[in-house]
Formats: C-alpha cells, structure tokens, sequence
C-alpha cells in the first residue's frame, strides 16, 4: 500500500493556526508591497528605469545603502561583543544594560532623531569635541552613520544571545584542553556557532537601516548628492503628488534590498553546510 | 519524552485509567487534559486524574502522578485582564453628541489656532450653540494635503500654499473655484518672509545680495517639501528680478549656502536656534517672532530685506467631508470667524498681518515693518510657479546638478 502524500499531522490545531498566519501575513505584508508592485506595474518598467536612473536617485540610494551596509557591520561586531559581556559575565548593572539594548526598538525614531542630533551638532557635547578636532559628525555622512547604528543596535545582539547562552562552557573548556590557544578557541570554536545567528541579525539591521527615516531626517542635513538619504527622495516625490515617481524608488529600493537579503541567506546556507546546525 | 517501546495505541493502555478515583468517575468526567506548573518554569502535560478544592490538580503523565497549578488558570487570568484593558480602551472615548470639526493646518499655527478654537467656542457657545469639538491637525503643508486626499475627514483646511488646496479640489473634495468664497482669495491673513540672525548681526547681514556673501550658512527647508520653504525661495527670485540680476543663478549660489535642508520650517527653526547652526535663518515671519519672544531677544535680530513676498495662506471648506447641515453651518460659522475682527486681532498677535486691525492691539499692528512685498499673482500664479520652480526636474532640481 502507498503511503499517502499529505500526512495529517498528529500536532492539532495546523489548519487554524496556518489559516490566520495567511491571513494576518496578507493583511500586513503582502497586501501592502503587492500594491506598490501593482503601482510599478502600472508605470512601466520603463517609467520606473527613468525616475530611477538620475544622478540624484543613484547617489541617495547609493548613499542609503552604503551606509545601511556600514553600519550593520558596525552592529555586527559592536553587537556581539556586546551579547558576549552580558551572557558571560556577571557585573553590577548587567541587567539594566540587558534592559537599556532594547531602548532603540521603544524610542520613537523621531525622538532618537532629535537628541542624537543635538548631542552631536557642532554646539552639543559630543559635537564639540568632536568639532575640536575639526570632525563634523551632525549634518554630514558620519550623523546618518551614528543614527543607522542607533536604530540597528539591538538586532544583532537579541539574535546572538540565546545562542551565547546555549554554548557550553566545557566547549570552551575542551578546547584549551586541547592546547587550542584563546584566539584560536574564538576564531574556530565560538565564531563558528554564532556565525548562523550573527548573519541574521546582520540582515535584520540592514534591512532596518535601509529604510529608516525618522531619525536620519533630523540629522543628517539631507544636501541633495551629499547627505540625501533614498526614504527623503519617496517623500518628496509624494509631497509633488507623485505617486507614481515615489512607488519607482519604492521599487528600486525593495529590489536592491532582495538582492542583499537573498545575498546573505545564501551565505547562511553555505554556512550552514560547512559547519553544519548549531 | 517520548517512550519507543510503548505501543502505538497509546492512550488505551496508560495505566491512569484504572486508578481514577471513583469520585471523579461519578461525576463523569471526560478526559480533560492539562499543562501544570510544578516549579517556575518546569511544566508537565498529562490528563486530569484529580482536582484538588484548592485549585490544584493532580495530572498522570504516564508514568507517574503530579500535583500542581494548572497553567490555564493563570492564562485565564491574564487574558481576562487583557479583555478588561481593551474594553477599557475601548470604551474610553466616549461619544461626543455636538458637532465636531478637524481642521488640518500647516506647521507653524500651532499657537495661533489654539488660541483661535477657544476664542471660536466660546464665541459660538454665546450664539445659542452646543459647545463644538474642534480638533487640529499640524505638519508639512504638502503632506497635511496629501493626508486629505487620502481620505482625512477634514471638515476645513487652513494650508500655507493655494496649490496645496488645488490638488484637494482636483481630488473633487471641494469645488475648484474655492478660492473665490471667501474675501481676500480666501486667505484671512497674511505673512511674509524675514531674516532672523544672530545677536548683533555679526555677518552684517542686510539684504538678500548678503547673503551669498563667502562665508555666509544660510538656513531654509527644503521647498521640495516645505511649503514656507517655496516663499523663500520666491522672495529670494523677486529681490533678483527687481536688483537687475539673473534670478536662476542668484537662487542657485544662495542655496550653495545652505549647509542644512530641514524638510518643515519648526525644523529649520529649531537646527538655528538650538544648534547653532547657520548664519542667517529664512523664515515666516510669525516664526521669526515666535522665536524671538520663546529664545530671548537677547540672542537674535530681525533683519527685514527691501524686498519680499506677500504670502497668503489660504483657508476653504472642504464639501465631501461635510456630514451634516449642523456640521456645515460649524464649518462655515468657523471660517468666517477667522475674518472676523476678533479673529484678525488674534492673528496680529501672534504675528501674522491680518486685514481687520480694528480690534487688534495697537502694539501688535505696530510693529509689522513695512517693505515691498511681491505676491504670487506677480510670478504668474500658483499653478504656473508650482511646475515650473518646484516641479520634478524644474528650476529648483536644477540648482543640485553633479558637476
């Protein structure tokens, strides 16, 4: 006798579960960037490649994701760390820093806009040393830089700490045993583990960074060529009621932004097949 | 866990069956299963053998029995008080029988419409009516219309452009001739376009031609996307015209001084003010004066130039969003209170140039200098300036072309 195709799941509940997850992702997601497919769809590939392909729209996206790219690999780096500290040590006002990581996703960006910008103008505290040394931070590339980092801090770290949390110490341990020196233990042992994790954070913070605009608006100066990010360009267009013009850049961006994303999972996958599931 | 050598059937032979206790077996229970709490985070899963007058329950999970709370009580008691909170939240706003009116304006009005709402109700409350709820609405002119178009129930609009309304009367929310309904192209007052600088005009900062000086920051929002922004932008172009020089280019080297582009006016305001940054600000002149009396006069100066733009912020009934003839004579009894010599004293004083000073304090009149100001009809319209200037790939787009 052949074994049936579909097999019914023993866990209860797969119909009503998966019939709202359907519902809820279509009402939310799909629903939305369907329609501004549909409004691409409308203008024209041709249309889109014209609004797109301007020396304008080139260096704002160019400036968007160059930064975005930046800055996420800041995260990456900075946010590890960070998740390491607090899994593995025990220190006076270790759980307030648990609690103050989260603060970016809580902060309304506006707010984080507004009070990074006037910590780092050139009449703020962190602005006028920096300005001391003749380094303007607000209004330049480095404010956007500064904001991207803030608004993606926390997804690096909150991905890589359970997995910190669930690396044993005799691993570590293990590894000495063995005469494996420290940097080799971190480079070979550790790294490996978190690399799954740590490239998935990595992709949440791009793609958070990508599309910021509440907290790069206040700081960044938004100087067409110089410091106009690609989120200001879709708001201007629909300021001139051009909705047409706003959902071509929409496009390019989502674009780009599936090349990446697609990009990194396939570095995930490659990962994942060298060093195995963690 | 599971357990490979027991038998697929599973349930038949676990031994729970035949030690329910007969109590439970009178009352007929049917198998209930349930998650217990035994220890902080630790949780079994069995079906119910006994239920203890606590609330506790004894479960069997096969191979052996365990007493604690079960878990759906406390999710129970969690969902209850989150069904409470939103029915709570629900219900908060309670229903407001008297008519009621939003009116969507631009950024800088904040002040002047509330104390404009409370003057209106208490002017209307005295004419025999029901005291209204008037709501307002405040961002970028552009923006606040677009939100409009979009299906905002604005009863009335008060923007900083008349081609911001244009495009609400092409979305057919209101009849393209609304500009004519009311006096003064339907605009209750008037402002115009200063310089504010710092204390003691260290730039020495005079007239429009200063300020393509070397040296000079100069502060204004995008015109993309601020609709003050655009009379800036136009002042600037009538001071060229009149001074016998190639407007295109004067506009073009002033914004080569701009280090800043905000995308609304408060914002431009607050990067001069608070940051410091910039040597001169272009700004509404309400806004100039706003800043004067809230920071200090004691760290910045107006300068008027000789010549600017006479901006007329226009105000219209939007007809779609009309619900009722209540709502209807709210709307329009609002409107014409604007006009009124108690609304125009109220616009002088918070430094706008009404038309009707006969009210207005003597004080607030009195310091409006007087200049030459140009209007928009003197550069052909809105509907020519808008494409022209500030449309895509127009003079303003052209200004930022890569060299």
């Amino acid at each position: 006798m052949g074994r049936p195709l579909i097999h019914r799941s023993p866990m209860p509940g797969l119909g009503l579960s998966m019939g709202i997850t359907l519902t809820m992702i279509s009402l939310v997601v799909l629903l939305p960037i369907g329609a501004l497919l549909l409004k691409g769809a409308s203008y024209g590939p041709a249309g889109i490649w014209e609004t797109v392909n301007r020396e304008r729209v080139w260096a704002a996206l160019f400036l968007s994701f160059r930064l975005s790219f930046l800055a996420a690999t800041f995260n990456l780096v900075f946010g590890v760390m960070l998740a390491w500290v607090l899994v593995r040590y025990r220190f006076p006002g270790r759980r307030i820093l648990d609690a103050a990581v989260d603060l970016p996703f809580a902060l309304p960006t506006a707010v984080a806009g507004i009070s990074l910008t006037a910590l780092y103008a050139p009449n703020g505290v962190l602005g006028a040393l920096a300005s001391g040394i003749g380094w303007k931070i607000a209004y330049t590339q480095w404010g956007i830089f500064v904001a991207l980092i803030f608004v993606g801090l926390p997804f690096v770290a909150r991905t890589v700490q359970p997995v910190i949390e669930e690396i044993e110490r005799e691993v570590e341990e293990a590894s000495a045993t063995l005469g494996a020196s420290r940097l080799h233990t971190v480079r070979h042992v550790i790294l490996p583990m978190l690399a799954p994790a740590a490239l998935t954070g990595f992709a949440l913070a791009l793609a958070r960074a990508v599309g910021e605009y509440g907290s790069v608006i206040f700081i960044a100066g938004n100087i067409p060529l110089k410091t106009e990010i690609a989120p200001l360009l879709i708001i201007i267009q629909l300021e001139e009621f051009n909705y047409d013009a706003a959902a071509a850049i929409g496009i390019a961006m989502l674009l780009i932004s599936f090349a990446m994303l697609l990009a990194i999972n396939l570095i995930q996958v490659w990962s994942r097949r060298r060093i195995g599931y963690v | 866990m599971t357990a490979p050598f027991l038998p697929p059937n599973l349930p038949d032979r676990i031994p729970y069956r035949r030690t329910i206790p007969p109590s439970s077996r009178t009352q007929k229970e049917k198998t209930v299963f349930a998650s217990i709490t035994l220890a902080g985070t630790v949780t079994a899963q069995g079906p119910i053998v006994e239920r203890h007058i606590d609330g506790r329950v004894t479960i069997a999970d096969g191979f052996r029995r365990l007493t604690g709370w079960p878990i759906t009580r406390a999710l129970r008691g969690t969902l209850s008080a989150f069904a409470l909170a939103l029915l709570a939240l629900g219900a908060a706003p309670a229903p407001v029988r008297a008519e009621s009116l939003l009116n969507v304006s631009y950024d800088p009005t904040r002040e002047l419409y509330r104390d404009l709402n409370e003057a209106f109700t208490a002017y209307w409350v005295a004419e025999g009516n029901e005291a209204p709820t008037i709501e307002v609405s405040h961002g970028g002119s552009g923006s606040q219309a677009r939100a409009v178009i979009d299906g905002l129930e604005a009863q009335v609009v008060t923007l900083a452009l008349a081609s911001d309304i244009d495009k609400i009367a092409e979305a057919g929310k209101l009849p393209a001739d609304w500009q004519t309904k009311l006096p003064h192209n339907s605009s209750p007052y008037t402002s115009t376009i200063v310089f504010l600088v710092r204390e003691g005009n260290p730039k020495g900062i005079k007239d429009w031609g200063d300020l393509v000086a070397d040296g000079v920051d100069v502060i204004t929002p995008n015109p993309k996307t601020s609709g003050g922004a655009r009379w800036n932008y136009l002042a600037a172009w009538a001071w060229a015209e009149k001074n016998g020089k190639d407007p295109k280019e004067f506009v073009g080297a002033l914004f080569k001084h701009v280090p800043v582009l905000d995308s609304g006016a408060r914002g431009s305001t607050t990067t001069f003010t608070q940051r410091g940054i910039g040597d001169v600000l272009l700004a509404w002149e309400n806004e100039a004066y706003l800043a004067l009396n809230e920071l200090g006069e004691d760290q910045f100066d107006i300068v008027v130039p000789s010549v600017s733009v006479l901006a007329e912020p226009p105000v219209a009934l939007v007809d779609a969003n009309i619900k009722s003839e209540g709502q209807r004579k709210l709307a329009e009894g609002y409107l014409n209170y604007l006009y009124s010599p108690e609304g125009q004293a109220l616009a002088f004083k918070h430094y706008y140039r009404g038309w009707d000073a006969s009210k207005a304090a003597p004080e607030d009149v009195a310091r409006f200098p007087k200049l030459d100001l140009v209007d928009i009809a003197s550069f052909g319209g809105w509907a020519k300036v808008q494409p022209e200037h500030f449309g895509d790939g127009g003079i303003f787009d052209q200004i930022y072309v890569p060299k």
